[in-house]
């Protein structure tokens, strides 16, 4: 049985729809990402299994409950973190997190978990006085202090700086590898590379794509990519013709895409050889996947 | 157990809230101090009462309606404008655990207020406590409290926006304690519709149920219906608060939202 199983998903707002018949599910102990421009549905898609808004159409179970009518057992075993900070500005952190203690059934230590957050030097401080980054760790005290078996995280790092976001990162691998299932919504790639067994690329209310990070990868990079730097900014008057077509240059970086590198490498090497042109900032790549992600969301006609 | 854990952070909230503390537990007894060294401390209404004996109990009452009306609506709605309502919502505590905390927690608060109000007023002021009636205030303190608790999450479920509540709690219960005998004693006649506005919204009840119990001329427990001018009758004042408060209550429960936000 899966974890979170969503099937044909459905939800307008007054008539405009958020999302069209979203589906997949999430395995026991997996992490799952939702990842998607603005608007894309990932809330809408959250809150539905969260349990504060229902579908119009389609299924939504969590932990084969149904998160609308699941009531109070259903919460005990959920634990949230909302996209927008919620908190009473005038307790410290550690109050905050002990009346969340009383909630639950069989809640972790307090202390402990504001240790995990890593907000230990932090617990007498009042929430008003925390910076946005530890309010956003005291949250997620607050999500985990239940000892939930699924955790959903809505954009849990947005607007922290790179430093609070890695030790966020390490926070949710941790709860991971302690065998919660985790449901988190992102618009970057590399957290979602970092921290998810799968992903669904969500735009306008529909999955236009899903699998494993590799999966994507793999499915969606049909071209290298070769860059290399140039000497003066600007390619050289001499450059190859056919070649030239395919360059694209900015900032003083060449980028060129091809299908099939090897003939496009032979007569570039080739030029630079004859020409003592200095190419050791070469490189031969992947497509990364916040390229793919971004040819995907982009405006264009989209993939599938 | 939960509903004590609760209320008790309620509690803590409110304290942390010096704003709030100040306007409804230190505001009523400014006021009683203002009124009494203004009007001076002497028999008034053909030498009934003294000055202090008539507004200490009618500032209680309003320190208590501060408690359970404007401080339970506005920190109720600025609780939901700020999503702390949504995030409660999706945990386990049941609702009804929660709403019954923040009203017990307010009651609580008016009880303070109106603790302390009395006390200035008997310390200081030599308010005179008539022992036979204190049950009957009691009911009506409890009831009042209760009516306009119901009357606060009412307004929280009926205005979108914190600035509304705000703005309607202020709006109704400030000219309301003019008309029903709380500010100003009925020194003459009032107006008819003045009256009128006084007999049909629930302050005045409130208010002539708890002073009756510090009015010397007034005799009796007043558990009776039948008012007159020498008996202290509390019962015709009860019903009148239980059917606003059941009103209220019914108002509130339909309209209330956790989250104004979200559809
Ligand atoms: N309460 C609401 N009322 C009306 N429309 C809504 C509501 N919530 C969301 N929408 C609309 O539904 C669509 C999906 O919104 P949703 O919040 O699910 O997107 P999202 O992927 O979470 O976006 P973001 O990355 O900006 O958080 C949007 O077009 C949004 O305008
Ligand atoms: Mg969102």
């Amino acid at each position: 049985m899966s974890t979170v199983a969503v099937a044909n998903l459905t939800k307008s707002y007054s008539g405009a729809p958020a999302l069209k018949g979203v589906s997949f599910q999430v395995e026991p102990a997996e992490t799952f990402a939702l990842l998607g421009p603005n608007g894309a549905g990932k809330t809408t898609c959250l809150e539905i299994l969260e349990g504060y808004r229902t579908p119009d159409g389609g299924e939504a179970r969590v932990l084969d409950m149904n998160p609308a009518t699941g009531g109070r057992r259903f919460r005990e075993s959920i634990g949230l973190v909302l996209q927008v900070t919620s908190l009473e500005l005038e307790l410290t952190a550690r109050e905050t997190v002990s009346a969340f203690s009383k909630y639950y059934p069989k809640p972790l230590n307090v202390d402990e978990v504001i240790d995990i957050v890593g907000l230990g030097h932090a617990a007498a401080k009042r929430v008003k006085a925390l910076s946005g980054g530890q309010q956003r760790r005291l949250e997620i005290a607050l999500g985990i202090i239940g000892d939930p078996a699924v955790i959903f995280l809505d954009e849990p790092t947005t607007g922290l700086d790179p430093d609070a976001r890695r030790k966020i990162w390490q926070l949710i691998l941790d709860l991971n590898s302690r065998g919660k299932t985790i449901l988190l919504s992102s618009h970057y790639m590399d957290e979602v590379e970092a921290l998810a067994h799968r992903l669904a690329v969500m735009k306008h209310g529909e999955i236009i794509a899903e699998g494993s990070p590799a999966q994507l990868q793999d499915r969606f990079s049909d071209h290298a990519v070769i860059r290399f730097g140039l000497s003066g900014n600007e390619l050289p008057d001499d450059f190859p013709g056919p070649l030239r077509q395919l360059v694209e240059v900015s900032r003083g970086w060449a980028t060129l895409r091809a299908r099939d590198p090897a003939p496009v490498l032979a007569d570039l090497t080739n030029w630079a050889f004859r020409h003592r042109y200095d190419l050791s900032s070469i490189t031969v790549a992947r497509p990364s996947l916040e390229d793919i992600y971004l040819k995907l969301t982009g405006d264009g006609e989209g993939a599938r | 157990m939960l509903l004590w854990y609760e209320t008790v952070h309620q509690l803590l909230l409110f304290a942390r809230r010096p704003a709030s503390v100040f306007l409804v537990i230190i505001m009523p007894v400014i006021l009683l101090v203002v009124f009494t060294e203004l009007f001076g401390n002497e028999l008034i209404e053909d030498k009934d009462v003294t000055t202090a004996q008539f507004y200490t109990p009618a500032l209680a009452v309003f320190g208590a309606v501060t408690a359970c009306y404007s401080y339970l609506a506005v920190a109720t709605a600025n609780a939901r404008d700020t999503g702390i309502l949504k995030r409660i919502r999706g945990t386990p505590l049941p609702p009804a655990i929660f709403v019954a905390a923040r009203i017990v927690s307010v009651s609580i608060i008016a009880l303070i207020a109106v603790a302390v109000v009395m006390a200035v007023g008997i310390t200081f002021y030599g308010i005179k406590v008539y022992w036979e009636k204190v049950p009957a205030g009691l009911v009506a303190l409890t009831a009042g409290t209760m009516t306009f608790a119901s009357l606060g999450m009412m307004v929280t479920a009926l205005c979108r926006t914190s600035e509304l509540v705000q703005a309607v709690t202020s709006a109704t219960l400030l000219p309301l304690a003019f008309v029903s005998n709380i500010f100003i004693r009925p020194f003459r006649e009032q107006p008819a519709w003045m009256q009128f506005i006084g007999d049909v919204f629930p302050l005045k009840h409130f208010s002539d149920a708890f002073t009756g119990m510090f009015r010397p001329g007034l005799k009796g427990h007043g558990f009776v219906w039948q008012e007159t001018e020498e008996i202290y009758a509390i019962l015709p004042e009860l019903a009148i608060m239980i059917a606003w408060g059941l009103l209220a209550t019914a108002l509130a429960a339909y309209f209330f939202r956790w989250d104004n936000r979200s559809a």
